[in-house]
C-alpha cells in the first residue's frame, strides 16, 4: 500500500512539474522578451504584471473551434499534438533534482539512453503534423523538421556519450554523483554542443527554420487551431524545461553548488535550469534565423567534429587519471 | 544488470529492473489520460460550425492549387545516409563508455576507441571532400 502511495505521489509531482514549469518559462519569455525590446509585455491578466496571461491564453484556446481540414489525414492530424507532447512528460520522470531516491521521479539505470531515445520521439509529432495536414507549407515544415532532427541528434548523442564516459555510468543520478568541479572545463565543449543541438531539436530560434513564420506561415502547425495548437506550444516549452534540466544534470553538476551538495542541492538544480531557460529566451531575442543549408553545415562541419574531439579528450583524461 | 550466480537471484533482479520501467509505463498512462481528458473537455467547450471555406486547406487566402502531398526534392537525403551510419555507430559508444576506464581495460581500450573515432572522422572528411556537406 505504501509503495502504491509512494509511486502515486511521484507521478503526481512529475505531472504537476510538467504542467507548471513550461508555463513559468512561457510567462518569463513574455516578460523578458518584452523588456529586452523596450516593451512592457502582458500587464492586465490577473492584475500583478499580467501573471495570469498564459492561463487566459489557455482558456481562450479551449474555446476555439477545432478545424481539421477536409483534405487532411484525420486521425494522424488529431493525434500529432499528443505524440509531440507526451515524450517530454516521460523524460521529466528520469531527471533528478537532488541527491537520493526522494528527489527523482524514478531512477532508471539506463537514464541517458532512455532520455535521448524518448526525446527523439517528440519530433515525430511535428513530422506527423507536417505530413497529415495535406498542406504545402506544412509539408515543407515537416521536411525541415526531419532535416533538423537528422543533423542535430548526432552531436547531442556524442556529447552525452562523453559525459557517460567521464562518469562511467549512464544513470543520470550516477552521473551527477560522480561530478567534480573540474568537469566543467573538461566537458565544456560537450556541454555547449549538447545545449545548441538541443535548441535545434526543439526548433527554437535561431534554429526555427521548420516554423519560419515569414516563409512558410507556421510550418507543420499551419493548419492547427484551438486546443491542439496549444498542446504543440506546450510541447515546445516543456521541451525547454527538459533540455535545460538535462544540460544542468549532465554538464553543470546538477545539485552540486559552490558549498558542496548538502542541504539545498535541489535549489541549485532549479537555479541552473532557470538560468539556462533564460539563456534560451535571450538567444531567441538576439539572433536572426539561420538558413536551412547554414543549419546543416553548422552541425556537420562544426558540432559533430567538436563532439568527436570532446570524446577523444574525455577518453584520454579518464584513462590517465584512473 | 549486475552479475548473479544461479537462476533465482537473476529472476528477482530482472523483476526489480522492470519495476522501475513500470513506473514509466504508469506515467505514460497518466499522460494519455491527460490528453484524452483535454480533448474530451475541448469537445464539450468549443463551438462546431464547419463551413466548406473553413475546411479548405490554407494557402495564404487563395484557393489551394494542386494537392498538398506534392512531390518535392528531398535535397538532404545524403545527410540522411550519413546520419544513419553515424548514429548507429555512436550508439555503441554507450555500453563501451561505462567500462572503458575500469581496471583491466585502460589504454588498449582507449586505442581501440581512437580507431573507431578515426573511422568516423575519415568518413566525415570523405563526405566533406566529396562536397556532400555543401548545399547547392
Amino acid at each position: 500500500m505504501n509503495d502504491a502511495l509512494d509511486v502515486g505521489l511521484r507521478l503526481l509531482a512529475v505531472f504537476v512539474v510538467f504542467l507548471t514549469f513550461p508555463l513559468i518559462v512561457g510567462q518569463t519569455e513574455h516578460k523578458v522578451m518584452a523588456h529586452m525590446q523596450g516593451r512592457l509585455g502582458p500587464m492586465y491578466a490577473g492584475g500583478f504584471h499580467g501573471w495570469a496571461q498564459l492561463i487566459a491564453d489557455g482558456v481562450k484556446f479551449a474555446q476555439k473551434e477545432d478545424v481539421v481540414p477536409a483534405g487532411a489525414d484525420r486521425r494522424v492530424f488529431q493525434l500529432a499534438p499528443a505524440v509531440a507532447l507526451l515524450p517530454y512528460l516521460l523524460v521529466l520522470l528520469a531527471i533528478p533534482i537532488g541527491p537520493g531516491e526522494g528527489a527523482v521521479g524514478q531512477v532508471l539505470d539506463a537514464g541517458v539512453f532512455f532520455v535521448l531515445a524518448v526525446m527523439g520521439v517528440g519530433v515525430l509529432g511535428s513530422l506527423m503534423a507536417g505530413w497529415a495536414s495535406a498542406n504545402k507549407f506544412s509539408l515543407l515544415g515537416g521536411l525541415r523538421t526531419a532535416a533538423q532532427l537528422l543533423a542535430y541528434e548526432l552531436p547531442m548523442l556524442l556529447a552525452a556519450a562523453s559525459v557517460a564516459m567521464a562518469a562511467g555510468t549512464v544513470s543520470l543520478p550516477g552521473i551527477v554523483s560522480s561530478f567534480h568541479w573540474w568537469w566543467l572545463p573538461w566537458q565544456i565543449t560537450g556541454g555547449l554542443v549538447f545545449f545548441v543541438a538541443g535548441l535545434a531539436e526543439l526548433q527554437r530560434p535561431p534554429f526555427d527554420m521548420p516554423v519560419a513564420d515569414s516563409e512558410i506561415i507556421f510550418g507543420a502547425y499551419t493548419e492547427y487551431t484551438g486546443l491542439r495548437f496549444a498542446l504543440f506550444l506546450l510541447a515546445e516549452y516543456a521541451g525547454i524545461v527538459v533540455l535545460c534540466g538535462l544540460t544542468t544534470v549532465l554538464f553543470l553538476g546538477g545539485w552540486h553548488g559552490p558549498w558542496g551538495a548538502d542541504g539545498l542541492g535541489w535549489l541549485w538544480t532549479l537555479l541552473k535550469t532557470a538560468l539556462l531557460a533564460f539563456v534560451v529566451i535571450w538567444l531567441r531575442v538576439t539572433y536572426p534565423r539561420l538558413r536551412e543549408d547554414q543549419l546543416q553545415k553548422f552541425s556537420w562541419t562544426l558540432l559533430v567534429p567538436l563532439s568527436l574531439a570532446q570524446i577523444a579528450l574525455t577518453g584520454i583524461v579518464k584513462v590517465v587519471i584512473s | 544488470m549486475r552479475e548473479t550466480v544461479g537462476g533465482e537471484p537473476t529472476a528477482v533482479l530482472a523483476a526489480d529492473y522492470f519495476a522501475s520501467y513500470s513506473v514509466v509505463g504508469l506515467l505514460a498512462l497518466v499522460g494519455v489520460v491527460f490528453v484524452a481528458v483535454a480533448f474530451g473537455a475541448g469537445r464539450l467547450l468549443r463551438p462546431v460550425v464547419p463551413t466548406p471555406e473553413k475546411l479548405l486547406t490554407y494557402e495564404c487566402g487563395v484557393d489551394p492549387v494542386g494537392e498538398g502531398w506534392a512531390h518535392t526534392q528531398v535535397r538532404y537525403y545524403v545527410y540522411a545516409f550519413l546520419y544513419v551510419i553515424f548514429a548507429v555507430d555512436s550508439i555503441f559508444l554507450f555500453p563501451w563508455a561505462t567500462v572503458f576506464a575500469a581496471p583491466g581495460y585502460g589504454a588498449t581500450t582507449l586505442v581501440e576507441m581512437f580507431v573507431f573515432l578515426g573511422f568516423l572522422t575519415v568518413g566525415l572528411l570523405y563526405a566533406y571532400k566529396k562536397g556532400v556537406l555543401t548545399w547547392t
